[in-house]
């Protein structure tokens, strides 16, 4: 669309008396806030269509008048005079044609716009008090911009249905929505999900799903986000925390390849909701419902709190300096083909690096991450589930796709030529491997933020971070370099991942201390070609595209093999116990 | 600046001092005077004694949480008096009201409300921002306890302080 934009004709366009220039196909209400004045929208996103309905973007339009000889007038100052429109025109469904003159401030304008917003407030209530958009309602916004300060509306206000239902996650107040009909076009538009529409007439329309259908598809809460009032709430979020009191920190969210741009809202170390936040190389404005709801785990009631060591065969808390010093002289028991690192697809890349300076050091050649795949679909959620599968691609350096060592390094487990098992940020139970074979190992240090049966049975415990407690970058699965940022602090002594490997490293004795993700960054980028000449700055908010997927060499036919046979036993396993809910 | 203040230019009777002195220990000695006969009062004996029946109708005491006639808790957990409080004394837990209950159109209620009484500074910002007049500034000034748990006022002990608001808008009973 830019590239398009970028190579049209560009027109001369006065708005509020100054002239600017703009590629042909510009819409009005862009042009206008690109020059410093904007106009107010409800229907109006810029990522749907325009229909124009909710006439808060009225201005004054106008075209150069043309003499007898059909060409423009100038005036004193040498440019087109300009003959406005006696009737105020919308912004948002117009495209900005050679010489047009807008005016956004006119008087005309403020009576329309002052007009506008008592129409739209006439039913709408007055619970600003309860509804959970108040804060970042555009109607509230509006009104103190554009509005007036009084009613002058005494009659009672249509009652509409409240407190509805329209999906497992989405909750409507009919009597707030003002019709602009966002949720709706979403729907058709990019979610492809058509369940939504207006029914009955004049001021009794209301907003509802169609019959028999629900709001259930993956980008329902989209539609909460879009809405410029408080009609639709996320029933997740509803009544959970003003919006105001949110710290908002920009993250990515690693519940798929995709890594959608995330906005995490949290307070005093709780977190309340994650929202898409834009960026056009990745995901638009929008991200799906499993990963933005994806954060609950963060704050499961069972998070590992305290490193812990084996001491006379049963696992007791230690301090941090003991758990490290015990997993080095553990580890350097073996030798390295004794033993296998199994890493995680959801480890940043800094991460990554560490693990696999801790495996150089020790000689191991058995090292992989745990694939994780799903359904996918053709608007933002990849099939392959974990975040920074092109990270451990690049980092871990193996010449097979990642993944597809998993079931040797398993089998090797299984027959004993491993001795000793460090399992980081995954549950070895996808491996296939009995619990009792794994209480045979004589090492088996596990790092992770939840427990579960293979715990009981390791030697060393490490607590480490979720995703919203670190800092860090990841490559999604096109290429494209992003950060993580640290949202809330870890829960009781748990350490971030990356301190952790760093001083596994130290107490190993390879290695020398680094100091900040930062650092790590910079290590990176001087061994990993892909990473060259950038640093954890550099990334930026948006991130920068290191890696040309379509140059990589295709999938061996016995990797793919492997790693689906991998994905078989996760999902023999899934099938055979209840879902973590 | 400097500025120059002009001494007052005493007379030969000021500044003699003595009638000055003699009308100071005649005040001091009626005052013994009375004592003597106990014809005075000058301290209150508090807390046997108190002031209450005389403060004023603006004093700021306790803040409060209160009903309303109807016996609704009139506070929804807006959060607003959470985010003015200038000490930070407030905390909120916001809840749902269930859609059986007799008040279930105001769908939002303080599942949690706890004003830390260490923290709070009489300040009223509460009472002034709370769009509902739900939280009032209240007389009771002493405010005890031994512990500091003791010293945060929890929903209950906050809408016993309160009691019933009458004479208040009513907007909620205009919705459906």
């Amino acid at each position: 669309m830019a590239e398009q934009v970028s190579s049209s004709p560009m027109f001369n366009v006065q708005i509020d008396g100054v002239w600017h220039q703009f590629p042909k196909g510009t819409r009005v209400i862009e042009a206008c806030e690109q020059a410093g004045s904007y106009v107010p929208r409800y229907c109006y996103h810029k990522k749907l269509s325009s229909p124009g309905n909710c006439r808060m973007c009225l201005i004054e339009m106008g075209f150069p008048k043309l003499g007898p000889d059909r060409k423009p007038e100038l005036g004193a100052d040498g440019k087109p005079i300009i003959n406005w429109m006696p009737r105020p025109q919308i912004s948002c469904a117009q495209d900005v044609a050679d010489g047009m003159g807008v005016r956004t401030n006119s008087p005309l304008v403020k009576e329309c716009q002052r007009g506008v917003m008592e129409f739209l407030l006439i039913n709408h209530p007055l619970d600003c008090p309860i509804c959970d958009q108040a804060g970042e309602c555009q109607l509230q916004e509006f009104s103190v911009d554009f509005g007036t300060s009084q009613s002058r509306f005494f009659e009672n206000k249509v009652k509409k249905p409240k407190n509805v239902v329209l999906g497992p996650r989405v909750t409507l107040d009919d009597e707030r929505c003002i019709l602009c009909s966002r949720c709706i076009r979403f729907c058709q538009e990019i979610a492809h999900d058509d369940v939504l529409g207006f029914v009955d007439r004049g001021s009794y329309t209301v907003l509802t799903a169609h019959p028999g259908k629900r709001l259930e598809n993956n980008y329902s809460l989209n539609t909460v986000d879009i809405c410029p009032v408080g009609a639709l709430t996320s029933t997740d979020f509803r009544f959970k925390m003003r919006v105001w009191f949110l710290k908002e920190t920009k993250s990515i969210c690693t519940s798929c390849a995709t890594g959608c741009n995330t906005i995490i809202g949290t307070r005093e170390d709780v977190i309340y909701r994650q929202t898409p936040r834009e960026n056009d190389h990745v995901n638009s404005c929008w991200m799906c419902d499993y990963g933005r709801l994806n954060f609950k785990f963060l704050e499961a009631e069972n998070r590992l709190l305290e490193p812990q060591i084996r001491s006379e065969g049963k696992l007791v808390p230690a301090d941090w300096p003991t758990a490290i010093t015990q997993a080095a002289l553990e580890l350097k028991q073996f030798s390295g083909p004794e033993i296998a690192i199994i890493a995680s697809g959801r480890m940043t890349n800094e991460e990554l690096w560490l693990t696999s300076q801790v495996a150089n050091s020790l000689g191991v050649q058995l090292i992989d991450v745990v694939p994780r795949r799903g359904p996918g679909d053709d608007i933002l959620l990849s099939k392959d589930r974990n975040p920074n599968t092109n990270g451990a691609r690049l980092i871990l350096g193996s010449a097979s796709e990642p993944g597809a060592k998993l079931m040797g390094i398993a089998d090797a487990v299984k027959s004993g030529q491993i001795k000793a098992l460090v399992i980081l940020k995954e549950n070895t139970m996808h491996l296939g491997i009995p619990v009792e074979q794994l209480a045979q190992l004589p090492v088996f240090i596990v790092m992770n933020i939840l427990p579960n049966d293979a715990t009981e049975k390791a030697t060393v415990v490490f607590p480490a971070c979720g995703f919203a407690e670190k800092r860090g970058s990841m490559v999604n699965g096109k290429g494209r370099l992003q950060r993580l940022n640290r949202a809330v602090r870890p829960p009781g002594n748990a350490r971030d991942d990356w301190e952790i490997l760093r001083d596994l490293l130290q107490a190993i004795g390879g290695g020398d201390s680094v100091s900040s993700v930062d650092d790590v960054f910079r290590r990176i980028s001087e061994t990993v070609p892909q990473f060259d000449g950038l640093t954890f700055a550099k990334i930026g908010e948006l991130g920068v595209h290191i890696l040309q997927m379509d140059e990589l060499p295709p999938t061996h036919p016995v990797d793919e093999e492997a790693i689906e046979q991998a994905i078989a036993v996760q999902a023999a396993r899934r099938a055979a116990r209840p879902a973590r809910s | 600046m400097a500025i120059t203040v002009p001494r007052p230019n005493l007379s030969w009777r000021e500044r003699l001092y003595l009638p000055a002195i003699v009308a100071g220990l005649a005040i001091t000695f009626k005052h013994f005077k009375n004592m003597l006969l106990g014809r005075t009062k000058v301290t209150m004996q508090y807390p046997e004694q108190k002031w209450d029946a005389n403060l004023p109708d603006h004093y700021r005491g306790a803040p409060a949480l209160v009903r309303d006639a109807d016996g609704r808790v009139r506070c929804v957990a807006c959060q607003l008096c959470e985010f003015i409080c200038p000490p930070r004394a407030i905390k909120i837990i916001p809840g749902e009201i269930p859609s059986t209950d007799r008040f279930a159109k105001v769908e939002k209620y303080p599942d949690a409300f706890d004003i830390d009484m260490i923290r709070c500074i009489f300040c009223g910002m509460c009472e002034e921002v709370c769009p509902e007049q739900a939280i009032f500034l209240r007389k009771d000034y002493a405010i005890t306890g031994f512990t500091r748990a003791d010293m945060v006022h929890h929903k209950e002990k906050l809408l016993e302080i309160g009691g019933v608001m009458h004479g208040v808008v009513l907007k909620w009973n205009e919705k459906k």
